[in-house]
């Protein structure tokens, strides 16, 4: 691979970037024989000849996309069209906090002491996805929440693909640092807007300081030419308090690497997911809560449907450390499987080290309650709807605590479609 | 009104109901009680359609069309209603919301449009009314959470709402005090008409005195092995279940 063209050897980060490309080399990408990636093929898309480095990415008119943006609220924007920034299409700000680019980041003076401290410290130094966009990746969202600071607004994140490329590979590059005290609400979303190959293979970090709360929210509906690798590494520091809502319910491909560090006491995090998928989609939900520091919580909660011939796995590993004492870990993944031919693997995978701890976890994979169906029929209620609407009251509890109405508005939107219903009223 | 002929039932190929006859008028109040396990519930529900159960011999009728391969959505469209011992709880759904729906997917399969958002709001403050139930209460997620009485209560609601010609309410005074069971049996005596037939299963007499049965049933081993006025249900309560056995052994 030719890369001496298009990497910037005066980059700041050019010796971040020279490791990770050697150890990546070392690596490779991985494979079934690993555990991690037992469940997860990647050898389709490695067979798919990808561009790295766009050309002209293609124009893109804000109404033919509107419908991607919570546009019924105001929200900055940071939005990316084939891996570059779309300065267009954008809202961002220094007015106050610092919501823009990466690139500016990486390259501007002024953030250089906060780009020494922050960047690419909390993301792995050995997994090779994370290591390959740690070497390639050139742009993506910077955010930062000074102390005690709370953005007027709602802050979107949007990757649009056009095809200007018959395959294209996108690694946006995202670093979050919320300050003691402050505040953030994030939406991302990756979309395809083409029926060529598309593999995103993205890196957020996020640094939640003392008290700092963050909440995170993805929305993963692509396309089924798409496919999607999120790498999120959290570092949480004493009493902060984050949340990470997944909603996966497109893409060919979707595997999700959240990984939580407690580097505190009485730190919160959360994690919750709803999947519905059909035809042959994949989603892999791996995450990963060490818990390193006492009194700590954290909560998982993830709910499955699964139809077609549809795939996924559930890995959840926690990880409570021996003066980890006092840690509260809980994590509960439930799955509804509609159909005789989708599966679904699930796996706790707790490693406890601590004595005085509380660590739950459970998994379910049923089918839906025959009674509760009859139930809804039996009020005059199609069998088709009946079944929307027990697949939804089975997912509500997770979209109880999305804190935005409008997004909570869409993703009911996004479910009743992807249930195919139209019930009459806004679930 | 509903007539059901040498009905025999079965669920898992174990036979329940073994040969009901029953026949209800338009205007009539019928009481089916019986000992538990007599396959009371069963009969209410393969009456409203639950697939669950298997039909291996004779009919149900309503008004003079066989049910046999009617769908328990079809069945609920053509006036039957079911109130449930046990209300399933929908997290997420509005008790306004599920009602709407209920309402505008049944009108939707007699051709006709929605219902006017105007007059849904004014029907539903009407039926609420009738039986007493709060506004907040109706925002809340169907069944979640609620008590015993406010899911009976639910359920009788959803009865006025959609205005069924057949209405079998299962062991709706169970898990009722007395104050829940007098609002419910008002509103189940004020829904009533010459033009639609109730069918009350309970294992008490209780419910009863509230709403008073044109015709009392003992149901047996999947069998009506008794019928009378409503004062069998007063002797009923007197003796207790046991000199059935006692007879059905002769």
């Amino acid at each position: 691979m030719a890369f001496e063209n298009n990497v910037d050897v005066e980059h700041p980060v050019h010796d971040v970037r020279m490791a990770a490309i050697k150890n990546f080399e070392e690596k490779g990408f991985p494979s079934k024989k690993e555990e991690a990636w037992k469940y997860t093929s990647l050898n389709s898309l490695q067979k798919i000849d990808f561009s790295i480095f766009p050309k002209e990415e293609n124009a893109l008119e804000y109404k033919d996309v509107k419908r991607y943006f919570i546009h019924e609220i105001d929200t900055y924007k940071i939005v990316f069209v084939d891996g570059i920034y779309s300065s267009y299409l954008s809202e961002t700000t220094h007015d106050g906090v610092d919501i823009c680019l990466m690139s500016a980041a990486l390259t501007k003076p002024m953030y250089k002491q906060v780009i020494d401290v922050y960047f690419n410290k909390i993301a792995s130094k050995d997994e090779s996805l994370t290591l390959l966009n740690t070497a390639f990746s050139r742009e993506g969202a910077y955010i930062y929440i000074p102390k005690n600071k709370m953005p007027k607004k709602p802050i979107e994140i949007l990757h649009f693909s056009t095809g200007n490329e018959a395959s294209l590979l996108l690694q946006p590059r995202n670093l979050i640092i919320v300050e003691e005290n402050a505040e953030v609400q994030i939406i991302e979303r990756h979309q395809s807007l083409t029926s060529n190959d598309i593999l995103t293979n993205a890196v957020t970090e996020i640094f939640a300081a003392k008290s700092a709360i963050v909440d995170f929210y993805k929305i993963q509906n692509d396309n089924e030419t798409a496919s999607l690798i999120d790498n999120t590494y959290i570092d949480q520091k004493d009493k902060s308090l984050v949340k990470v809502h997944t909603f996966s319910f497109g893409g060919k491909l979707i595997r999700n690497n959240l990984n939580f560090y407690q580097n505190g006491e009485y730190i919160d995090s959360t994690m919750k997911g709803v999947t519905i998928l059909g035809e042959k989609q994949h989603v892999d939900h791996h995450t990963l809560v060490h818990h390193i520091e006492p009194n700590c919580e954290s909560h998982q909660d993830y709910k499955g449907i699964y139809g077609d011939s549809s795939t996924g796995v559930f890995n959840g590993k926690i990880i409570v450390d021996k003066i980890a004492q006092k840690t509260n870990a809980f994590q509960q993944n439930n799955n509804i499987l509609i159909s005789d031919k989708a599966s679904i693997n699930t796996k706790p995978q707790l490693e406890i080290f601590a004595d005085d701890v509380k660590c739950s976890h459970g998994c379910t994979i049923g089918q839906l309650d025959e009674d509760a169906l009859f139930y809804l029929q039996s009020r005059g209620i199609p069998k088709k709807e009946a079944r929307a609407l027990l697949m939804y009251a089975f997912a509500n509890n997770v979209l109880s605590s999305v804190r935005i109405p409008e997004l909570k508005t869409r993703i009911n939107k996004l479910i009743a479609k992807k249930l195919g219903v139209n019930l009459g009223f806004d679930l | 009104m509903l007539k059901i002929k040498d009905l025999h039932a079965s669920v898992d190929d174990k036979e329940i109901l073994r040969g009901i006859n029953l026949e209800i008028k338009a205007g009539e109040v019928h009481a089916i009680m019986g000992p538990n396990g007599s396959g009371k519930s069963t009969l209410a529900s393969v009456i409203a359609g639950n697939e669950r159960f298997e039909v291996t011999q004779g009919s149900i009728e309503l008004s003079g069309e066989d049910l046999e391969e009617v769908s328990p959505e079809e069945r609920a469209h053509k006036g039957v209603f079911l109130s449930f011992q046990y209300p399933v709880e929908i997290p997420g759904v509005s008790v306004t919301n599920f009602m709407k729906t209920a309402i505008n997917e049944s009108r939707k399969a007699r051709g006709l449009e929605d219902m006017p958002a105007k007059d849904m709001l004014k029907l539903i403050r009407e039926k609420s009314e009738l039986l007493e139930i709060d506004r907040k209460f109706l925002s809340r997620s169907l069944n979640e959470g609620f008590s015993g009485g406010e899911k009976k209560r639910n359920e009788i609601f959803q009865m006025a709402m959609l205005e069924p010609k057949v209405a079998i309410l299962d062991e709706t005074d169970s898990g009722l005090d007395i104050d829940a069971l007098r609002i419910v049996a008002s509103g189940v005596n004020k829904l009533k008409s010459k033009d639609n037939a109730v069918i009350l299963i309970t294992h008490y007499q209780r419910l009863l005195e509230y709403i008073v049965p044109d015709f009392v049933h003992v149901l047996h081993n999947g069998k009506i092995v008794k019928s009378g006025g409503k004062e069998l249900a007063l002797e009923l309560e007197e003796k207790g279940y046991d000199w059935l056995k006692q007879e059905t052994a002769v």
